[in-house]
């Protein structure tokens, strides 16, 4: 990571929010991109070892976004974003939940509200989570938690053969 | 159920509650007279704070004092670090990503 840009990360226990921060050394049309666009999301969109893979996404108000996260094994874990208003270029809001294979949603779900501004080049955006409950929370961890422990057992094996 | 920790404290009477047994363990009793409230109403309270262990009970003689579960606080901000390590690792991938296609498009 570039250590020159804001990496904030805030979480107000009391009113279930989280809040992050983060500047991307790109402009504000390209880092849109990167958002809103499922061929780039799916290239950085879930932390390596899990990766994402969008369904279909029809960025509108009221269209959404039917994606996994995949582990390394395999597992699928499916999630809905609903799109509920856009600003072009400067605001997105958007309703997020975990569903099934078939897009059946687990609700409640979460309300993400995401703000691109840019200046001198760096691009900056503020992210709001909201009402995502830590039970949800945990569910996300839990497969990040899958990914992460398949990897150390593939390297413990690849040890096993190197030693 | 377990309860949700963040519902837990998303209560300012429930937060109020911990700020003041983080400090010295209550019997439900002195935790009704401190807040000005129904020993059924703490009751209420109590309830939801040991169902997701942010309190834990400690009999003394014929008295049930509550104490404040640190641990359980650690837990949870310790899963708080894991969860801003995710959005980290998600957000120096999208650094190269953008990198990537400023080369293509500059070449």
């Amino acid at each position: 990571m570039n250590n020159d840009l804001l990496f904030d990360f805030n979480v107000d226990k009391a009113a279930k929010t989280v809040y992050i921060t983060r500047e991307f050394n790109a402009s504000q049309f390209l880092v849109w991109d990167a958002f809103t666009k499922a061929e780039l999301l799916d290239q950085w969109g879930a932390p390596a070892p899990m990766r994402a893979k969008t369904k279909y996404m029809n960025f509108e108000v009221g269209g959404r976004r039917f994606y996994a996260m995949i582990s390394p094994d395999g597992q699928e874990r499916w999630a809905v974003q609903e799109f509920t208003s856009i600003t072009p270029k400067t605001n997105f809001k958007m309703y997020n939940a975990f569903a099934d294979k078939d897009e059946n949603r687990e609700l409640p779900g979460s309300e993400w509200d995401y703000n691109f501004s840019e200046q001198n080049g760096i691009t900056k955006v503020h992210i709001i989570i909201f009402n995502e409950s830590f039970e949800r929370l945990e569910k996300l961890l839990e497969g990040f938690k899958i990914g992460f422990t398949m990897t150390l057992k593939n390297l413990e094996e690849l040890l096993v053969t190197l030693s | 159920m377990k309860q949700d920790i963040f519902q837990a404290i998303a209560d300012p009477t429930r937060r109020a509650i911990l700020t003041l047994i983080a400090i010295q363990a209550l019997t439900p009793n002195a935790m009704a007279e401190k807040f000005d409230m129904t020993r059924q109403a703490v009751s209420k309270h109590i309830k939801v704070l040991h169902d997701c262990e942010l309190i834990t009970p400690k009999h003394s003689g014929r008295e049930i004092y509550y104490h404040f579960n640190a641990k359980k606080m650690q837990e949870f901000d310790h899963w708080l670090a894991q969860f801003r390590q995710n959005w980290e690792t998600q957000f120096n991938q999208l650094d190269q990503l953008l990198t990537t296609i400023k080369d293509q498009t500059t070449k």
